[in-house]
């Protein structure tokens, strides 16, 4: 079966992000990006699917500016098949991210779709439902165990009080939790493989998607500083403080 | 403006996170209805009509929402949310996992993990995990929220008197089925909701140790919680994972025990009122979001806390 996984270009997670000086967002000039960690394990996932013989082909695609080729070139030195960038300069938002995608589903037909649970930059943790919703799909979202049988896929998944399994019909969406695989690293030949494989590029309007954001960011500040407290000696001095001061016990 | 508030509900009682939800709902103010979906919900739907400004409670009382399969549940608030200005629903994992449904069925744009409402169609989010605070404005017609239930007081249990209606809709998309579930059996306050939480985080050594904390836990009627260390190392499960790839809390006290303080486990504890750190490195971050600190063995400095208190 073909599966179809979806990445997206992010500040990398090791950056301390800075909001800049006029709080239109956060500082991006310079910063190191990376593929988002989630997506990483959705490609994981996909590429270990492929090694079992369970999945045949893996398309990657993201919806972003072309300097986003580079991540996924870095899926394809993962294991990926070929690439599809939708070349934009928008910030794409994640309902009109859903319906690219719902374009390249219907295209390529895939009977399996991973994507990262959420991108770590807007943290919206929408795109994967929507898309399901929009093709009609059943979806495992958190997944922390994914196994394939005939025309289901059961997935475990992360929930509020432990896990929780269902069973779905294909096609299906997945989306990623951190304990579903740990990512491998690409090997030198890999990248240089991954340098010749094929990768087609696309716009938002070839799926007559209107591109242009419905929710509009005001403004981006920092968050409220926590001031350090004080250090105590001993644990009479903490109980004291906590009895007396803070009044919490 | 009508606003309709998802109820999260075990089918017996209404959870503490749609009490949040209730109180974001008021904020942007309207009538306010809550939908009891589930199977055998009669009690929960009752709960919610207690509610303290709920004016109508919706139950669909169906098998095929027994459990809260999103397949399902979408179509229904889907098709009810056409009537609504706005719909809400707690950022639980349920939440989370069929509001996003919702608002692509309704051709909308979602707003998730909101912490403040400004007016009725802007509002706080956190992005980059709580590093930096974005204020948006929805320019949709119906507005789709989840609710980041720290980020509101929780609404009173009682009081309301709200009528309640049943809803006939029976939504089965026939696509998914629930197989089964593992849940922590615990009789401690869920990490959530809890108003003293204690943290373990790498410096506990193995799960055993976390003895200690389950024990100083009891003690304060506190939820027990993890750093992602901990819970990578293997000591304890995922569910206690408090951080910005695990839950978020915001306590009256928290307690971060052998915890370095990185930053996606700040992201899931930074708001809380009080913080007080154990950790024999006195340079470890974690003191410098504390409002307490106490530097030393915390296998010595734990038990003589539990005495003491």
């Amino acid at each position: 079966m073909k599966a179809l996984v979806a990445v997206k270009r992010v500040v990398d997670y090791n950056v301390k992000v800075r909001v800049k000086a006029d709080k239109t967002g956060v500082e991006l000039a310079n910063v190191k990006m990376a593929l988002n960690p989630f997506d990483e394990i959705a490609v994981e996932e996909a590429v270990r699917l492929k090694e079992k013989g369970i999945v045949t082909e893996i398309v990657v695609v993201t919806v972003g500016p072309t300097a986003a080729q580079e991540q996924l070139r870095t899926a394809l030195a993962l294991g990926a098949d070929r690439a599809i960038l939708v070349d934009t300069s928008e910030d794409v938002q994640p309902l009109a991210i859903a319906k690219i995608l719902k374009g390249i589903v219907d295209q390529e037909k895939p009977e399996l779709i991973i994507l990262g649970k959420q991108a770590i930059d807007g943290d919206n943790n929408q795109t994967g439902q929507m898309l399901a919703a929009l093709a009609g799909f059943a979806q495992g979202t958190f997944a922390s165990v994914v196994k394939v049988d005939g025309g289901k896929v059961q997935v475990t998944r992360e929930v509020d009080g432990g896990l929780q399994t269902v069973e779905l019909t294909l096609p299906a969406v997945v989306t990623t939790d951190l304990r579903l695989n740990e990512p491998r690293y690409a090997s030198l030949p890999n990248i240089m493989k991954a340098k010749k494989k094929p990768l087609d590029t696309k716009t938002p309007a070839d799926f007559g998607v209107n591109a242009a954001p419905t929710v509009k960011t005001l403004k981006v500040e920092p968050p409220a500083e926590r001031k350090a407290g004080i250090v105590v000696k001993t644990v009479e001095e903490l109980v004291e403080k906590l009895k007396n001061e803070a009044k919490v016990i | 403006m009508s606003i309709l508030v998802c109820a999260e509900h075990d089918n017996a009682s209404i959870k503490g996170a749609t009490l949040n939800t209730v109180t974001a709902a008021k904020a942007i103010g309207g009538d306010i209805h809550v939908l009891v979906a589930g199977q055998g919900c009669q009690a929960a739907a009752e709960a919610a009509a207690k509610i303290d400004g709920v004016t109508k409670v919706l139950v669909a009382d169906n098998a095929v929402y027994g459990h809260q399969l999103a397949e399902n549940i979408s179509l229904l608030v889907a098709q009810l949310g056409k009537g609504y200005s706005h719909v809400l629903a707690p950022a639980t994992s349920n939440g989370k996992n069929f509001l996003p449904r919702v608002a692509a069925l309704l051709d909308v744009n979602q707003i998730s993990e909101i912490t403040k409402v400004i007016s009725a169609d802007t509002f706080e989010r956190p992005i980059y995990a709580g590093n930096a605070i974005a204020t948006v404005q929805s320019g949709d017609a119906i507005k789709v929220l989840t609710i980041r239930p720290t980020g509101f007081d929780a609404a009173a249990a009682a009081g309301g008197s709200a009528a309640i209606e049943a809803v006939a809709t029976a939504a089965n998309a026939g696509t998914s089925t629930f197989v089964g579930e593992e849940l922590a059996k615990s009789d401690r306050p869920e990490l959530a909701g809890a108003k003293i939480v204690v943290s373990g985080g790498r410096g506990m050594g193995n799960g055993d140790n976390f003895s200690i904390l389950y024990s100083l836990a009891d003690k304060l009627g506190a939820a027990v919680g993890a750093s992602r260390a901990a819970v990578d190392a293997g000591f304890v499960p995922n569910d206690m994972q408090v951080g910005q790839t695990g839950k978020v809390v915001a306590p009256q006290l928290y307690v971060a025990v052998g915890i370095s303080g990185a930053i996606q486990h700040l992201a899931g504890m930074k708001d809380s009122k009080v913080i007080v750190a154990i950790n024999k490195d006195a340079e470890a971050p974690i003191f410098q979001v504390a409002d307490y600190g106490i530097v030393g063995d915390l296998f010595d400095i734990v038990p003589q806390l539990e005495k003491l208190i």
